[in-house]
């Protein structure tokens, strides 16, 4: 992983797999090659999977404090630096977790797989660079909404709007259909 | 498939999609379907990939998915492309390649449709790094749409930027940024921000640039922009000690935000189970301390608030919790005053008590960190602490193991002791070594009693004798040898152990040498400190048969056993003769170096036995400091102060071996020329043992020696090292090789009387090999007719210090005189 300094406190990278050790979700917060990508996720699993119920949270894997959380089927597990609080990471994960929620409408793994791109896109908006960006649950729904819908406007008038109409539309402030 | 939803209710509307058995649940998409809809080749593809039965079916399903993808790539403009990209997303995630992918997320990133920016931006994210080449080529099209006139084009670019801007891409666009920092879009500014952020942990030196609009961020109601802002300031202050100072100015702002926080009513937008907006809070606190840091006006200027904190925060849930914590981190790094100091270590002490597991673990994890500067505040929760130790849970068990240890103090040292015992008897094998050394520092270093420091020992090697370290065994029989009141209890009390289990090898060596050493007080049958026991020569003898004879003894435990049985032909009276004849079966035993002991003895017993009783006399104290003194690798053994005994050698501090001399093991041998080299198969490497603390006739020596300074400068080739009753003994050295030396002794007499059965010993550290040639004579004549000169070859792999204990001995008129002077300095070294 990419040696920090001393200060930086921040996710290092966010994972989700399900109980048979299958990757739904990964985000990197530094720049990690491939081969190191697969063995943190190699190790991860192997740490989290076999931990018993009701035993803590928090663990030491080299550097880093492991944050996870068991939601039904999904392993939410965080790497976090040193200096980092590990209950706050444990707020972190709830609060990805609720604005799935929000959005798939009482989510499930299913959810997350066959739409996983959307799970990246509100995750981007809770998270940049391994720091919470908004700590409104409404304001990303919000932001979801509208990009979703802009999206699909898009989408829908591919063809025709490509040159001109394109730009014209995007200036135009997009509220909820 | 587990179809359980995340925690939450589940819904009822769902439908079987005919014979394949997967769900899909239409309904709760009805009001995201529009946006759902272009997923719906991707869907198709996971679908198909899903349903494959096996891993070489699934690979067979991507590969024809992958050759389409491909195909699709090439064709230059449909309405697919963003679905194929995502597909190809997919794929990757399930660990397969994706590289040829990488060009098309440069070309989607360029289009003007955002929904293929979206995808080509999260392709970018996922499959390029600052390593790639590709990701060169999308610095343009990120400069364009920072600059694009709708916010979420904006806003993919900024997120881009953030997680896989290289340093050349941030310095490029570091001025865009500060631009955008101070749009007037709360949005955007919230996300330049994080990207500032980036850009500063990228490239140190463009902190400078976002300082004044840091400043004026912090002025802004959006709690996104705020977040921002305390991010960014807490990146720049933690780099430059300059900004540190210049924003300490904005500490009273910092403790009016807080204040509004936490004393604001319900804000549905912000609120987490009762505590309004607890990540800002939480990273205001961290800025608080960054800026409280050894300066006392800013600890003053937010002290108040941190108490208010503290008292307010709802601690029923993980929230409140971790708000509380970080408080408590900061209290504790700041120059707070005394009061609040104490109510914070307090909140740790709730937090020890508290149910939840991770809260105790955070408790305990702080309340290590502050151990040695609030010694005294962290005693009062030694109690809480203690019955941690008895936690299921292995990581709350460390911590409280690690606490424990750092607690001991000579005024609690019996009853944490008592505790820690406890505790070692039943922890998990990965913390027993942690444990056993912890408690053997503490109890050397507040044993209150030598009996209880004795017992303490014997206990954990009872407990958890495979986990201690080598040195325990040598460092307690130093300890047992300088308690010379004690000597009964302990030799009664090994006994008694030595009787119950034999498995633990440092309890069998410590008992089979107290045995050996002490057993005339056994067999004496009474005992002040402890009940007797009645034991007759042949139950003593019997229990060191069993060790010499078990298949769990190692073959370090056995040459103890038989050492002991020896030393007890001088203690005890009648069974001589058993013992001789355990010793004559073990000469032809096929463990060489019992073989080599027992052969010994027995030469001990036949030819020498008017010295046996000398030989095997009881040891002198041990010095304290004489034990381990160069890096580790000597093990000093005691001498006895009459009678020098020949020096054998073994792997750890064993008692002297008495020996005939070196002439006639030779010729026992079979003529072997190396008398002083063990066996290689007795576990360790040609160590030997150097006696301790020389004789009182060689104190004189080393004086004469003093003046030998180790400089490599010497020049002399040849250094008289013994010099004493008109016997002569020079040392001269050759490099042979990298680490190979000859040493060249030669030894003559200027006395009247010829000298007879003049023999020369040497030993030498632990790493070092050491060969002896036969001497070229053996009988000095007097008046220097002729002189006696021996060869030492020595290797010295290790480049270790190189010292030599040379023992000199020889008859002269009848009588045997010995000797012994060490070499420090190796003359042309």
């Amino acid at each position: 992983m990419c040696r920090s300094t001393k200060y930086q406190d921040k996710l290092r990278f966010l994972l989700l797999f399900s109980r048979q050790g299958k990757l739904r979700l990964q985000k990197w917060f530094v720049p990690t090659s491939d081969r190191e990508r697969k063995k943190v996720i190699r190790d991860m699993i192997m740490l989290v999977l076999p931990r018993q119920p009701r035993t803590c949270n928090f663990l030491q894997w080299k550097d880093l404090k492991i944050v996870y959380k068991r939601y039904a089927s999904l392993y939410f597990c965080a790497g976090l630096e040193e200096q980092d609080n590990e209950l706050l990471a444990l707020e972190v994960l709830h609060r990805y977790v609720e604005l799935l929620d929000k959005y798939f409408g009482n989510v499930c793994e299913l959810d997350i797989i066959f739409n996983f791109e959307k799970a990246y896109f509100i995750l981007d908006e809770f998270l940049m660079g391994g720091e919470v960006l908004e700590t409104s649950k409404f304001a990303v729904n919000v932001s979801m909404e509208q990009a979703d819908t802009l999206q699909e406007v898009t989408q829908h008038f591919h063809h025709s709007f490509i040159l001109h109409s394109l730009t014209l539309c995007l200036s135009v402030p997009l509220c909820v259909f | 498939m587990d179809r359980r939803y995340l925690g939450f209710q589940p819904t009822e509307c769902e439908c079987w999609r005919g014979s394949v058995k997967q769900r899909f649940i239409f309904s709760k998409y009805k009001h995201y379907y529009r946006a759902m809809s272009p997923s719906v080749p991707l869907q198709e593809m996971i679908r198909a990939i899903r349903s494959a039965r096996t891993q070489c079916e699934e690979r067979g399903v991507i590969q024809r998915e992958c050759a389409a993808i491909r195909a699709q790539f090439r064709q230059t403009d449909n309405g697919g492309r963003s679905h194929n990209l995502a597909k190809l997303l997919y794929v990757h995630m399930l660990g397969y390649p994706a590289h040829f992918g990488q060009m098309e997320c440069v070309r989607m990133i360029a289009s003007p449709r955002y929904s293929e920016k979206r995808v080509g931006y999260l392709g970018a994210m996922m499959l390029l790094d600052e390593k790639q080449d590709a990701s060169l080529l999308i610095t343009n099209s990120i400069k364009n749409d920072l600059s694009h006139s709708n916010q979420y084009v904006q806003s993919l670019a900024l997120c881009t930027l953030a997680c896989m801007g290289s340093a050349e891409m941030c310095r490029d666009l570091a001025p865009e940024i500060d631009r955008l920092l101070r749009s007037s879009n709360s949005y955007i500014k919230k996300k330049a921000a994080l990207c500032a952020v980036h850009i500063v942990r990228k490239v140190h030196e463009l902190g400078e640039l976002f300082v004044p609009s840091a400043r004026s961020l912090l002025s802004e109601k959006n709690h996104g922009v705020l977040h921002g802002a305390v991010v960014l300031i807490t990146e720049l202050c933690e780099r430059s000690p300059e900004t540190l100072e210049r924003f300490r100015k904005t500490v009273p702002d910092l403790v009016q935000i807080m204040k509004g926080l936490v004393i604001s009513g319900y804000s549905p937008d912000h609120d987490v189970a009762g505590v309004s907006d607890p990540f800002l809070q939480v990273r205001i606190l961290r800025l608080l301390r960054i800026l409280g840091r050894n300066n006392e006006a800013a600890s003053d200027a937010m002290n108040d608030l941190l108490a208010q904190v503290a008292t307010n925060t709802d601690s029923t849930k993980t929230v409140g919790n971790a708000v509380l914590y970080e408080t408590v981190l900061t209290v504790l790094d700041i120059k707070s005053e005394s009061g609040l100091r104490v109510l914070a270590v307090n909140i740790l002490g709730r937090f020890l008590l508290n149910n939840d597991r991770n809260i105790r673990y955070i408790a305990m994890t702080s309340l290590q960190k502050i151990v040695s500067t609030d010694h005294n505040a962290v005693q009062r929760h030694r109690g809480t602490i203690v019955d941690c130790l008895k936690d299921q849970d292995a990581s709350v068990k460390r911590r409280a193991l690690e606490l424990s240890l750092a607690l001991v103090s000579a005024s609690n040292i019996r009853s944490m002791m008592k505790e820690l015992l406890i505790f070692l008897s039943s922890c998990p094998p990965e913390l027993r070594a942690q444990a056993a050394s912890g408690i053997f520092n503490a109890a050397e270093r507040y044993a209150p009693s030598k009996r209880w420091h004795i017992d303490t020992i014997l206990h954990v090697l009872t407990t958890a004798g495979g986990d201690v370290r080598d040195e325990t065994v040598p460092n307690l029989i130093q300890l047992i040898t300088n308690t010379s009141e004690l000597h009964c209890y302990t030799v009664h009390k090994l006994y008694r152990e030595l009787l119950t289990d034999i498995s633990q090898q440092p309890l069998v060596q410590v008992a089979c040498w107290c045995i050996g050493e002490y057993g005339d007080l056994l067999l004496k049958g009474e005992c002040q400190e402890t009940e007797a026991v009645q034991v007759t020569e042949d139950d003593v003898l019997d229990a060191l048969e069993i060790v010499l004879q078990s298949h769990m003894s190692t073959p370090t435990t056995r040459g103890f056993a038989l050492t002991a049985t020896m030393k007890l032909s001088t203690r005890i009276t009648d069974n001589v003769d058993r013992i001789r004849s355990i010793v004559s079966i073990y000469g032809s035993c096929i463990d060489v170096e019992l073989q080599q002991r027992a052969v010994e003895y027995n030469a001990l017993f036949k030819k020498y036995d008017h010295m046996r009783a000398a030989v095997l006399e009881r040891m002198p104290v041990i010095q304290k400091n004489s034990l381990g003194q160069t890096n580790g690798e000597l093990s000093e053994e005691p001498i006895k102060e009459s009678q020098p005994g020949k020096v054998k050698q073994e792997e750890t501090a064993l008692p002297q071996q008495p020996a005939g001399q070196v002439c006639d093991l030779l010729d026992l041998l079979g003529g072997s020329q190396e008398p002083l080299q063990p066996s290689p198969s007795v576990g360790g490497s040609a160590s030997t043992q150097l006696t301790a603390a020389p004789t009182s006739a060689g104190g004189d020596l080393l004086d004469l020696l003093g003046g030998f300074e180790p400089t490599p400068l010497v020049p002399a080739p040849t250094v008289t090292v013994y010099e004493k009753n008109g016997v002569t003994l020079t040392l001269s050295c050759e490099q042979q090789s990298e680490s190979g030396l000859t040493v060249t002794l030669t030894a003559s007499n200027s006395t009247d009387s010829d000298l007879s059965s003049f023999t020369l010993q040497a030993a030498v550290p632990k790493s070092v090999q050491l060969q002896m040639r036969a001497p070229s004579r053996d009988s000095l004549p007097a008046h220097g007719g002729a002189k006696l000169t021996q060869l030492v070859v020595l290797n010295n792999p290790n480049k270790v210090n190189l010292k030599m204990r040379i023992r000199v001995s020889y008859t002269c008129q009848g009588s045997v005189v010995q000797d012994t002077v060490q070499v420090d300095s190796f003359p042309g070294l």
